[in-house]
This record gives structure tokens, sequence and C-alpha cells, in this order.
């Protein structure tokens, strides 16, 4: 048996590297997209501002993009390092998109990003412009491919056992990319990191207005990642994730879970804006809330129910109860026993076979747990109510703040007194970390939220790790966090560096360091 | 669809591709920059090097990631059971790649000494580390890992880090090293002139010497050593959905591994190519004919890892300590129709890869001279 330390450091340790993964993954995600409306802009209007705006935002997109592939790596190869099992046991379905990521996306990104910094004497314009797009193509494809594998650990569809080789098999390859849970999280995501590129050229706009440098290279950049911002914000909070929490047991718990919904409440549910949720007690304290909010929100009706937590818990009792009939099946099928009767009771209950593995931490042969285990694996199925609770509301008020700033923003784009509004300039530069902090609680939210497993309803995360020792783990988690917070202290550095020198830093004689003192020129010189 | 059978002789054949395709090109990156820090004595020259790779090591690392991708999408007991076994050196491959993508695009972005000479060592430790680390691991193959599967196919891994570092496997890590150092320099001939150039020849040359010798002593080594092969006791469906657990498999003392060479003798071709690419590279790198040095280094590795494959064939993952739980390419393989979904989806992007990839090089092509470097010292690496 795994010891419980090893799972909760296998946890720690992905949770961890994915985070830091997920600095970067949006930044590249939305600037690509950015760049490519700039140097667009200059292709089709010949103004060479505009290449120098690719050409900057692209030194900075540079910065960040090296670390997005450095802490890549080890999420190509996470899954069979730490989380072995779960590897052998649904790889068959889970690496398919992985793979397949790989060959339409990665490489197309990653071939381009080449051609994109070092191709600019080598291509015609329209090529070069071709090979920006292809790019920002190819990130977002990247993270298509990374969402219908995720979708599918939160949903898993298209998929059944297959007892002789003690895995999940893939039976149909459409339903696995035609997900719902992994479109409507797609669509999220990427508008998220379109949201991450356009705060963060608003905000290192704002800066040059608000230094009054380099003006109109600062109020056209200001000016795109405005409308863009506007743009992908709505989309993010209209397009949220909310609609693909009918489907599938996990996403109605993770549902009941961030709303605190102890009890199923008439249709259309109230939303609790504000609360404190005692898990003990099973309810809300201070509960402010808003009628009818949540059942719009999260079924779009009035008269779809939202399952409270308490329901849930008991329709995972009689999960439980009917897996360790599947396990019982699963049993004597491993041991030979080929009759038809067995055979038909087993594909019956099969879909009940992950509840029982729930089992499996406290009782090894499932079938003789006993009330208590089962209470125990009951309780298990209901994630961290008051981490989830939170989480979510600091990720909306996080878009909500961002979407305010980009409204105002744009309006001022469209008054063009942008740069006679320093406070507004001070809410984007200040607004610089909103974007992460919505998307690291996002992401806590979709993972933490799926526990107990680490496949919705198959395979509980007790049972997905590696046959590895805590001292391994430790080893590793130690090696990664001081060589990742390395990396990113050096990348924090040269990214501050680089977007206080501005577009002076591209060495074309035209902008603020280089039009000044000589002195100025001098430290302007040292960097490249 | 496809056979079952067929589909999985297909993907033996594809991960075979995208393991030579990795080593051919991300190949290069590594070779060069492991051999970078001794064959450029200048800033400019280290920048030179640098810069012949700038436009295409993330493309080529690109191989190893969908390699990756690839073996958990065909063989998800193999990425499993490998990777959590040979836990430390897969980090210690990881730590070192972690150095490349950072170390290219910051290292001139400073215009410090210490802070370019550090990134210097880095981009070489990450060339030189996996490259000898894969070697390694493939000779432990050989070898057999410690590892078995319980009744639900939970792997249990044995050995230790350490372990790996046998004699056998380090002369395995040199070939490997020494083959992709060989095929960096050639790269370098290519792109590079003047100082740089000839140092990179001598370098080529050297580092092909190691590979054909240390090649052949591991021939000798599996022919008259201890190193027992592995076999089927009995002939298995090719065609069925295999639980690896469900076979018997012997070791056929020495020398096992050279069964299918007389076998089928038309795979002994792969030693002669690795051989023959590694004597033309020597000579060729001797008269700085950059070309036929670059295609010698390249025989060189499409011959060396067809030769550990047909050797090994139908073997992944040998185990030592409980021969049955080996892991085959007939019983370590995905579902049918995820063979055959990936099959498709391999047959429309490899191509289209190769095309695309093609033309950037195509693009880029030309040699990196010195002058080039001064002259554009913001817009490059």
């Amino acid at each position: 048996m795994i010891s419980e330390s090893v799972v909760d450091l296998s946890r720690f340790q992905f949770a961890m590297t994915a985070m830091y993964h997920f600095l970067f993954v949006p930044l590249t995600l939305g600037l690509a997209f950015i760049l490519a409306i700039m140097e667009t802009t200059y292709v089709i209007s010949g103004k060479e501002i505009y290449k120098d705006m690719t050409k900057f935002w692209g030194k900075l997109f540079g910065i960040n993009f090296a670390l997005g592939v450095t802490t890549g790596l080890t999420m190509e190869f996470q899954f069979g390092t730490n989380w072995a099992y779960y590897s052998h046991y649904v790889g068959d379905i889970f690496g398919a998109p992985l793979a397949i990521e790989g060959l339409m996306a990665f490489f197309l990104e990653s071939t381009f990003i080449g051609l994109f910094f070092f191709g600019w004497d080598r291509l015609t314009k329209v090529q070069h412009l071709g090979v920006t797009w292809l790019v920002a193509l190819g990130s977002n494809m990247s993270a298509l491919w990374i969402l219908v594998a995720n979708g599918w650990m939160q949903n898993p569809v298209g998929a059944a056992f297959n007892f002789e080789t003690m895995r999940m098999e893939l039976v149909d390859f459409g339903a696995l990319i035609f997900n719902p849970v992994a479109q409507v999280k797609f669509v999220h995501t990427v508008s998220a990191g379109y949201v991450t590129g356009a705060i963060f050229v608003l905000a290192i706009s704002s800066y040059y207005l608000l230094k009054k440098r380099d003006l109109p290279f600062a109020r056209r950049s200001f000016a795109i990642a405005a409308i863009f911002g506007l743009a992908s914000t709505l989309s993010v909070i209209l397009l949220g994730d909310e609609s693909g929490y009918e489907l599938g047991d996990v996403q109605k718990t993770k549902l009941a879970a961030i709303e605190a919904e102890w009890d199923t409440h008439p249709t259309p549910a109230p939303f609790t804006l504000f609360g404190v949720p005692n898990h003990e007690e099973m309810r809300t304290d201070y509960a402010v809330k808003i009628p009818y909010a949540l059942g719009l929100i999260a079924t779009r009706s009035t008269t779809k129910e939202v399952t409270g937590l308490k329901d849930l818990m008991q329709q995972h009792e009689v999960r439980i109860r009917n897996g360790m009939l599947a396990y019982a099946d699963l049993e004597k099928l491993r041991a030979g026993d080929r009759s038809p009767a067995l055979l038909a009771s087993f594909e019956k209950n099969q879909k009940d076979l992950g509840y029982g593995l729930l089992l499996k931490k406290y009782a090894p042969n499932v079938v003789d747990a006993s009330e208590q285990n089962i209470k125990a694996a009951v309780q298990d199925t209901v994630p961290n109510v008051t981490a989830l609770f939170f989480s979510f509301r600091a990720m909306v008020a996080s878009g909500f703040l961002m979407l305010l700033l980009f409204i105002l923003a744009t309006w001022a784009v469209a008054k063009r007194n942008a740069e006679n509004k320093p406070w507004l300039l001070k809410y984007a530069l200040f607004a610089l970390p909103l974007p992460w902090i919505a998307a690291q609680t996002g992401w806590y939210v979709a993972e933490g939220g799926r526990q107990p497993w680490s496949i919705g309803e198959i395979l509980p995360t007790h049972l997905s790790t590696s046959s590895l020792s805590t001292g391994d783990v430790w080893g590793s988690i130690l090696a990664l966090a001081a060589f990742y917070t390395a990396l990113l202290i050096i990348e924090m550095y040269l990214m501050i560096k680089f977007a206080r020198l501005g577009p002076s830093s591209l060495h074309t004689g035209k902008y603020h360091f280089e039009k000044q003192e000589p002195k100025a020129a001098v430290n302007g010189e040292a960097l490249s | 669809m496809i056979e079952y059978e067929l589909l999985k002789i297909i993907w033996w054949v594809l991960v075979g591709v995208l393991l030579i395709g990795f080593a051919l090109t991300d190949g290069f990156d590594m070779g060069s920059m492991a051999l970078m820090p001794f064959v450029g004595k200048t800033d400019s020259e280290r920048r030179a090097a640098i810069n012949t790779i700038a436009p295409h090591w993330d493309g080529n690392q690109v191989w190893f990631i969908t390699a990756g991708g690839a073996l958990f999408a065909a063989w998800p007991m193999v990425y499993s059971v490998a990777f959590s076994g040979m836990y430390w050196a897969l980090l210690l491959v990881l730590f070192a790649l972690f150095l490349r993508p950072v170390g290219f695009d910051y290292r001139s972005k400073l215009d410090n000494t210490k802070w370019r000479n550090s990134w210097d060592w880095g981009l070489c430790i990450g060339g030189a580390v996996p490259a000898l680390v894969f070697g390694v691991a493939f000779g432990n193959l050989f070898l057999g890992l410690p590892f078995g599967l319980d009744d639900t196919l939970r792997s249990e891994y044995t050995g230790s880090f350490f372990a790996l570092l046998n004699p056998f496997a380090l002369v395995c890590g040199v070939v490997s090293l020494s083959m992709l150092c060989a095929h960096g320099g050639a790269w370098l001939m290519l792109r590079t002139d003047e100082a740089l150039k000839q140092r990179s020849a001598k370098a080529t040359q050297i580092m092909a010497i190691v590979f054909l010798i240390c090649f052949l002593v591991i021939g000798a080594w599996l022919y008259f050593g201890q190193v027992p092969g592995y076999s089927y006791a009995v002939a298995i469906d090719p065609n069925a959905a295999l639980n690896p657990l469900a076979k018997e498999v012997i070791t056929n003392g020495n020398p096992g591994w050279m069964n299918n060479y007389s076998t089928y003798p038309i795979t002994k071709v792969a030693p002669v190519i690795a051989i023959l690419g590694a004597i033309i590279a020597i000579f060729a790198s001797s008269k700085a004919k950059a070309g036929l040095s670059f295609t010698g280094t390249s025989l060189m590795i499409v011959g060396a890892i067809l030769t550990a494959g047909f050797a090994l064939f139908p073997f992944l993952l040998p185990s030592s300590i409980n021969p049955n739980s080996s892991l085959t390419m007939w019983d370590a393989v995905s579902s049918h129709l995820t063979l055959g979904v990936m099959t498709v989806a391999a047959c429309i992007f490899v191509p289209l890869i190769l095309i695309y990839t093609s033309w950037s090089y195509y693009k880029m092509w030309g040699v990196i001279t010195n002058k080039h470097i001064e002259s554009n010292s913001h817009s490059l690496y």
C-alpha cells in the first residue's frame, strides 16, 4: 500500500510545478495574440512604430516564454515519474491528447517562435506575419489538447474499464475531444490567457504614460491592450466554465462545494455572495445571499436544481456500496471465472468500480469494508469546501476588478485622454497581479475541487502515485522548488529591467533613453 | 481498421522515428552546446555557436517532448515504469534541460562576462548531461531493470540511481555522449567559419573516434561478456490485447541479445551503418569537409539507435528481478483504438512537421561569422 505521505507529497509537487508553469503559460497565450495584432497593424499600415511594438513586446514575450518551456518539460514527464499507476490506468486515453498536442501544436509553436525572433531580415513582411500568427495558433491549440486531457479527468467520457489489462481504455475518441467540459474549459482558459496578456501590456504601457516616456509607443500599446482586454474579459466571464458544472458527478460536487451549498434548495437556488463555510456542521455561517442567482448562473434555467452536498453524499454512499459489488466481481473475473452471469453483473456495476476503490484507503480488500469505513469514504467524496469557497470568490473578484479596469481604459481610449488620468494609469499598473491571482485560484478550484479523484468517478488520487519513497519525493520537491525559484528570480530581474528600459532596448535610436544625454545611452548600451 | 499486430509494429517503428528525429535534431543542439565552451574561445565565437541553433533549438526539443507524449499514448506501461523507476535519472535530465531555454534566451541579454560564462557552462551541462544519461539508461535496458509488477499491474522498482551507473551502462553513456558531440561538432563545421570551424572539426574527429571505439567495445561486451538476453518461453498471440503478466520470459544466456541478428541477417545493416558513419566522420572532419562529416555523424546516430532497437526487439523494458514482468512492444501497448487514432494523427502531422521544419532551416541557413555576430549584437542571442 502506498503511504499517505507519498500521496500528499506527490500532490504537493504536482500542484507546485503546475502552478509555476501556469505563471508563464497565460502570458504566452495572450501576448502571442497581441503580438499578432500589432504586427498585422504594421503590415497593413506600414508604420514602423507597430513593428517596434511587435519587437519590444516580443522581447518580453521571449523572457517569459523561456521559463514556460522550462517548466513545461516537467509537466510532460511528471505523470510517469510521480503518477505511475495513474499513467498505467488511464494512459490509453490520457496519453493521446498529450501526444497529439506535441505533434499538432507544440511543434508548430516552437518551430515558428525561432523564426519570429530571428527571421525579421530573412522573411518577407507577410511571411513573418504568417509566422507570428502560427505561433499564436500553435500556443492556443496546445491549450486545447491539454484541456481535452484535463477535461477528461473531470468528466471521463468515451472510455471503459478492461479487466484483462486492468486499465481504462478508449472506446470513443470523438467523445473524448468533444467532451463539453473540455470545450468550456478551453474557452475559459485561453480567454483568461488573453486577459493576462492584455493586463501585462496595459500595466507596463501605463507606467510609460505615467513617466511621460515614449508616448506614441505607449499610447498605441495601451489602446490595443484595452480593447483586446475588454473583449477577452467579457468572454472569460460570460463563457466562464460554470456551464460545465452540470456534467458528471465530480463537477456537480465541485459546484456544490464552491457555493458551500449543503442542502438542495428549491429552484432557482440563491447565490452565497459571502459567508464562512462550516464543514463540520455542514452549514455556512454569516451567509449573505442573492436570491435566484446561483440557479441562473449554474444551470442557465429557473427549473433545474443545484444538488446540495448532503444529497450528493447520499448518492455517493449508494455508489460506494455498489462499487464493492463491482470490486468483488472483478476479483472473480481476475481469478479466471468467465461465467455469463458474472460478466453481466460486472457490466452492470462497473460504472461504480471507482467508488469501490475509494475504500482501498481504509480496507485494502474493499469487499470486507466496515460500515465505519464506508462512512469515512463518503466523507472523503466532499472536497475542501472552505478553500474552494474562498478561492472561487478571489478569482471572481479579480475578474470583475479587471473588467472594470478594461471598461474604464477602453472609454479613455475612445476619449483619447488616458494619459491625463493618472488614477486610471495607477489602477492599471497595480492591477498587474490580478490575472495571475485569478488563474492560480481558478486552477485550485478546478483541481482541488476534483478531489478525492485523480480521474473523476474512476480512479482515486490515493491510488494514483508511483511506488516511491517519501525521501525521493521530498528530494525532488526541494530540488524543484529551489531551481524554479532561482530561475523565477532571474526572470523577474530581466523582465523588470527590460520593462523599465522600454522600447529603447531595441536600439533603433528613436526612443527615450537613446535621445537623452550620453550617460543614459551608455547604460542602455550595456543591454541588448 | 489496421490489424492490432501491425499497429503494434507501426508504433515500435514510430517511437523509433521520434527517437531518431530527436537525436538527429536536438542531438546537434546538445552536442554543439556540450562542445561550445571548449571550441569557442571568445565571446563572439561562443555567440556564433549559440546562434547557429538559436532559431531551431526549441523546435528540436519538441522531438523529445513528443517522444515523451508518444510513449505515454502508445506504451503507457513503459512511460510509467521507466520514468518512476529511473526517477532520479530522469529528473537529472530534466534539470539539465531546464538550463537550456533560459540559457539561450538570457545569456546575451546582459553584457557581463561572469553572467555569460555561467550560462555557457549551463548550456554545456544542458547538452552533455542528457546525452550521457540517455546512453546510460539504454545501457541498463540490456542488463534489465530491477522492477516487478504486482497483480494490479502496479510497478515496484527496487534499484537506485547509483546502481544505474555500472561499467557497461557508463560505456553506453560514453557512446551516446560522443555520438551527439560528434554530431554537434559537425553541425558547427557546417555553420561557422575560421578558428571556430577548425576547432569544431578537431572535436568532431576525436568524438567520432571515441564513439567508434566504445561502440565496438559494447558490441564485443554483448557478444563475449556475461550479458544474457531475454526471450519468450512460449510464443504469444501478437494480435491479442495482452496483460504483461500473461507471458513467460526466459533469460537465454550469452550472447542472447545477438539472436535477432542471426535470425534476421538484414538487421546487421544497422551496426554497419553506425561504423561506416563513424569512419566517414573521422576522415571528412580531418579534411574539414563539413557536409560529409555531418552525413557521417547522422549515419552514426541512425545506425546506433537501430542497432540497440533491433537487438532488444520485441523487448522494451526487460526486468532483471522478475523476467515475466518485462515489458514488450506486444504487451505494454495501448488499446487497438488508441493506436489507430494515434497512427492517423502521426500520418497527418509528421509529414507536415518535416515540411515546415525544413522550411525554417532553409530560411535561416548560412554561415554565422564573428562579424555578423558583432554587427547584430542586439537582435541575436
